[in-house]
């Protein structure tokens, strides 16, 4: 049932009503029916940040064209809006139909950011579920996840019924074939169809494990309870992109949003190998959609929407085999108008630069580069091999093609990171300022800074987080060397917001306290910088009985069990612990997809290989192949795995 | 060659902000293979020209914009294009929002901004009984001035808005209170529904919808562009938005 007449009323006292309208061109409102299992579709964040996200874009397509499913979506009410919904007693609402959620069978998010999960919380409750599955009947929704962010689902585990590890586009019809067959039935016993989603290759159902803790406080396992469980979930991997041109449709919003333009994926994974990249590693192997499709998609989306921009989105998207000729076509091509193109992931080598130039014809506003470190040294250890010349080239050619903004991506608190390394980074953005000299009166670096969390699923997982006042020190310098440098502006991600997200980043099933606590006392929207609130996730550790120090700084041994072992991104655990030494003794690891394999487990696992067009890499710098992976560095270092110390022992 | 589009904006889609729109028109105008002219210099943007911006929430029966196109593109729409030209908008436009008609104005016309005098308002007071708004308007429009203060800027400005309540009806009661129809002028400024409502002190703003604006061509009212079909394209709107 729409809840539109009684939310109407509400739009007149809120912020930016037309959040909540829908009506985007591409929407649809697919009709329900007993048969059909009933998929609400959310993203825990608000309208602006939610309503791009492709991965939901993708699925709702997919579900609406099946006879047995429907999708709507919704997304998260701002805390105004929330405010008046709790008080009118109405409840979480889809934008499509503004059914209220309690009318779905299954509420799934897209997670991609830690901080969203009070969010998660939040929704589900607003929603008219139980937060916990364990307190959930089988008329409650179903509440399922996906993304990048599941792939340490433990942190939200007591909160969701099932999570999708993987590409959804196979995965979410076989769970709407499951759960459509259990609504005909009447939706008898709850945990008969959790048995049954637990069948489904990539599903994990969290309720069906059991997580065992040694006195230590350390984790010993994480096993199934049940015999439907698999020991080991392993993620879904779609071998073909080309089969799935989706979105079809992509909704065009009314209001503004983030990346409001067409956004069309070129490929899905990456192998260059950056160390820190949890992205680059869960979503291997490399696979690229065939540039006919992708010529397809951009000039009937163009058409089809009337944006006069579009994206070719992908990690590192100048690694896709014939990118010059795609963006060419597509800005030479008559009927798609007065388009620019935009690659918002791009190496930093001369190359790229040459094709932005070409693409960016019409707005050249910025253009950014993330060399993530400032030695080299250091990014032998990160392995993102960007030699300094290759750098200088790139900022170079930039200037001289008229670019005057420049913006400089870094991270600090990576694992050996030195202060020389910590002030590399304002050599380099001097040196960059230097060149831009040469070409302009006044050139201007941005250097943005963020605190590297670790995560899981990626070689760093073992590493201990910096200390919020370690990451604050490193930026202190940052600040204290570039304060007289008015060419060069520093940005800084918060310390405190950091330590957040190593909270949940790589913990186990007790942060769900925590999680559920910060919640309880209003901590929602903690990614937005106004409404984040350290304190919130401090007292309830205390609560909780669990120390920062355990579990965001601290260095994992070899042996631990991860809260995510059960788990496979298709990474062998053993290619990690190597890639990780690898690190510390800052060897550099070259591009698979051009060199030999290094039996990371990603193809071999599934049986796919990387679908890459051209057997030879790209043009370009030192991230091609033929790397000039200049050997530096003799002092391996080494990080010694810390035990926790049980809480309220000492100090 | 410039046209003057005149279009309705009902239901959900009012919910939008006038900047909404006029981003949604920009890409319309792409959607329908309009040649629309673009403005000199550095970033040049689409050649657009807007009436009087609609308050978020409210309706409206009669919006207006003016689009300038390049007289040399190829496919610069002739005669027969323009009268499928509501249509082929329509098409393209967010539910809810419905041309209802298209001409050819000399580009030397007076801009929207100027040249609409006023507007009709359709105006639901929540919670009014029809008696006491009846007692208010008559109070308002018996007065020789009604001197209110605003905060403009950050500073509070005192002005008599008297002069810009051109008419007051009630039109009779409503579920939730009474309809009153309101005709307030716009120049220099447009008097806003919310301040009307503050003078007449009784009943919270409901449903609202501008139901026409005028211009003064020789001393005598007439709109920018009249609706092609106003007794058609109204229910046909009304009927898409609903």
């Amino acid at each position: 049932m729409t809840i539109w007449t009684q939310l109407e009323p509400l739009l007149g006292k809120v912020q930016k009503p037309a959040r909540y309208i829908g009506c985007e061109d591409g929407a649809q409102v697919p009709e329900h029916h007993p048969d059909r299992a009933a998929w609400l579709l959310a993203y825990p964040d608000t309208y602006e940040i939610g309503l791009p996200n492709q991965g939901l874009q993708i699925l709702r397509e997919i579900v609406n064209e099946r006879a047995d499913g429907v999708a709507e979506r919704a997304y998260a009410p701002w805390t105004d809006l929330e405010a008046l919904l709790r008080a009118e007693g109405l409840p979480l609402f889809s934008v499509d139909s503004h059914r209220a959620a309690g009318d779905f069978d299954l509420l799934a998010f897209n997670l991609s950011a830690e901080l969203t999960y009070t969010n998660l919380v939040n929704l589900i409750d607003l929603a008219g579920c139980p937060v916990r599955s364990v307190d959930r009947s089988a008329d409650d929704l179903l509440v399922g996840v996906g993304g990048h962010c599941t792939y340490n689902p433990e942190p939200i585990a007591d909160f969701v019924d099932f999570v999708v590890l993987g590409d959804g586009e196979e995965a979410v019809g076989e769970i709407t074939e499951v759960v459509a067959a259990w609504k005909r039935a009447g939706k008898p016993d709850r945990l008969e169809v959790l048995r049954s989603l637990a069948g489904i290759a990539g599903v994990y159902v969290p309720c069906l494990y059991t997580p065992v803790y040694g006195d230590d406080g350390l984790l010993v396992e994480t096993v199934p309870n049940d015999p439907a469980a698999p020991e080991v979930v392993e993620k879904r991997t779609i071998a073909d992109l080309g089969e799935w041109p989706y979105p079809k449709q992509q909704l065009v919003p009314l209001t503004e949003v983030v990346h409001d333009r067409l956004n069309v994926e070129v490929f899905r994974g990456c192998t260059r190998g950056c160390r820190f990249c949890q992205a680059g590693m869960i979503t291997r192997p490399v696979r690229e959609r065939p540039a006919e499709q992708v010529r397809t998609m951009v000039s009937e989306g163009l058409k089809r929407t009337g944006y006069d921009e579009v994206a070719l989105t992908s990690l590192s998207t100048a690694d896709f085999s014939g990118i010059e000729e795609v963006v060419r076509d597509t800005v030479d091509d008559p009927s798609c108008g007065n388009v620019s193109v935009s690659l918002p992931s791009l190496r930093v080598d001369a190359f790229t630069v040459g094709i932005a130039g070409e693409i960016q014809k019409a707005r050249r506003t910025g253009l950014t580069f993330a060399p993530e470190a400032g030695t080299w040294r250091m990014r032998q250890v990160i392995n993102k091999l960007i030699r300094e010349e290759d750098l200088y080239a790139a900022v170079r050619s930039a200037y001289s093609q008229g670019w005057r903004r420049m913006k400089l991506y870094f991270l600090v608190g990576l694992p050996t990171e030195t202060d020389e390394d910590t002030l590399g980074i304002a050599r380099l953005a001097r040196n960059c300022v230097e060149i831009g000299r040469e070409h302009h009166k006044s050139p201007s670096v941005t250097v943005s800074v963020g605190g590297f969390v670790p995560k899981a699923f990626t070689p760093f997982q073992w590493f201990g987080q910096n200390t919020r006042e370690e990451l604050a020190r490193k930026v202190n310098l940052l600040r204290d060397e570039l304060r007289r440098d008015r060419a060069v502006q520093l940005k800084w991600h918060d310390p405190k917001a950091t330590v957040a997200e190593g909270l949940v980043s790589r913990g186990d099933r007790r942060m769900a306290d925590v999680i559920e606590d910060v919640w309880r006392h209003g901590g929602t929207f903690q990614e937005w910088s106004e409404h984040f609130d350290l304190r919130l996730w401090e007292d309830a550790l205390e609560r909780a009985g669990l120390r920062v120090e355990d579990l965001a700084y601290r260095h994992r041994a070899e042996d631990e069990t991860l809260p995510w072992d059960h788990l496979s991104a298709g990474l062998h655990k053993d290619f990690l612990w190597q890639d990780w030494r690898d690190a510390l003794d800052e060897v550099g690891l070259e591009d698979c997809r051009w060199t030999p394999c290094y039996d990371c487990g990603a193809c071999t696992g599934y049986g796919v290989e990387h679908v890459v067009a051209s057997a030879v890499p790209p043009a370009g710098g030192s991230q091609g192949t033929g790397q000039d992976l200049a050997v530096g560095g003799e002092v391996p270092v080494t990080l010694l795995a810390s035990k926790p110390v049980p809480a309220g022992a000492g100090s | 060659m410039r046209i003057r589009v005149r279009f309705s904006k009902l239901g959900k889609v009012r919910w939008t902000s006038h900047r909404d729109i006029a981003r949604v028109w920009e890409r319309v105008i792409r959607r329908a293979g309009l040649p629309i002219a673009y403005s000199q210099g550095f970033s040049p943007h689409p050649k657009l020209h807007f009436g009087l911006a609609l308050s978020t929430g409210h309706e409206s029966l009669a919006e207006y914009v003016d689009l300038d196109l390049a007289d040399d593109a190829p496919n610069l729409p002739g005669p027969a294009e323009l009268d499928a030209l509501p249509a082929r908008l329509s098409a393209v436009l967010p539910v809810g929002i419905e041309v209802d008609a298209v001409g050819v104005i000399p580009t030397s016309t007076t801009s929207l901004q100027q040249a609409v005098e006023s507007c009709e308002w359709d105006i639901e007071v929540r919670g009014a009984a029809v008696a006491d708004l009846d007692a208010a308007v008559a109070r308002v429009l018996a007065a020789p001035e009604l001197v209110v203060t605003r905060q403009r800027k950050g500073k509070d400005v005192t002005d008599d808005i008297r002069p810009y309540v051109l008419d007051l009806a009630v039109v009779g009661p409503t579920d939730a209170g009474a309809r009153l129809h309101a005709h307030l002028a716009t120049q220099p400024r447009g008097l806003r529904v919310a301040e009307l409502l503050s003078v007449l002190g009784c009943g919270e703003e409901g449903a609202v919808r501008r139901t026409h604006q005028w211009t003064l061509v020789d001393g005598a009212r007439t709109e920018p562009l009249a609706a092609a079909s106003e007794a058609t394209s109204t229910p046909l709107a009304e009927r898409r938005a609903s």
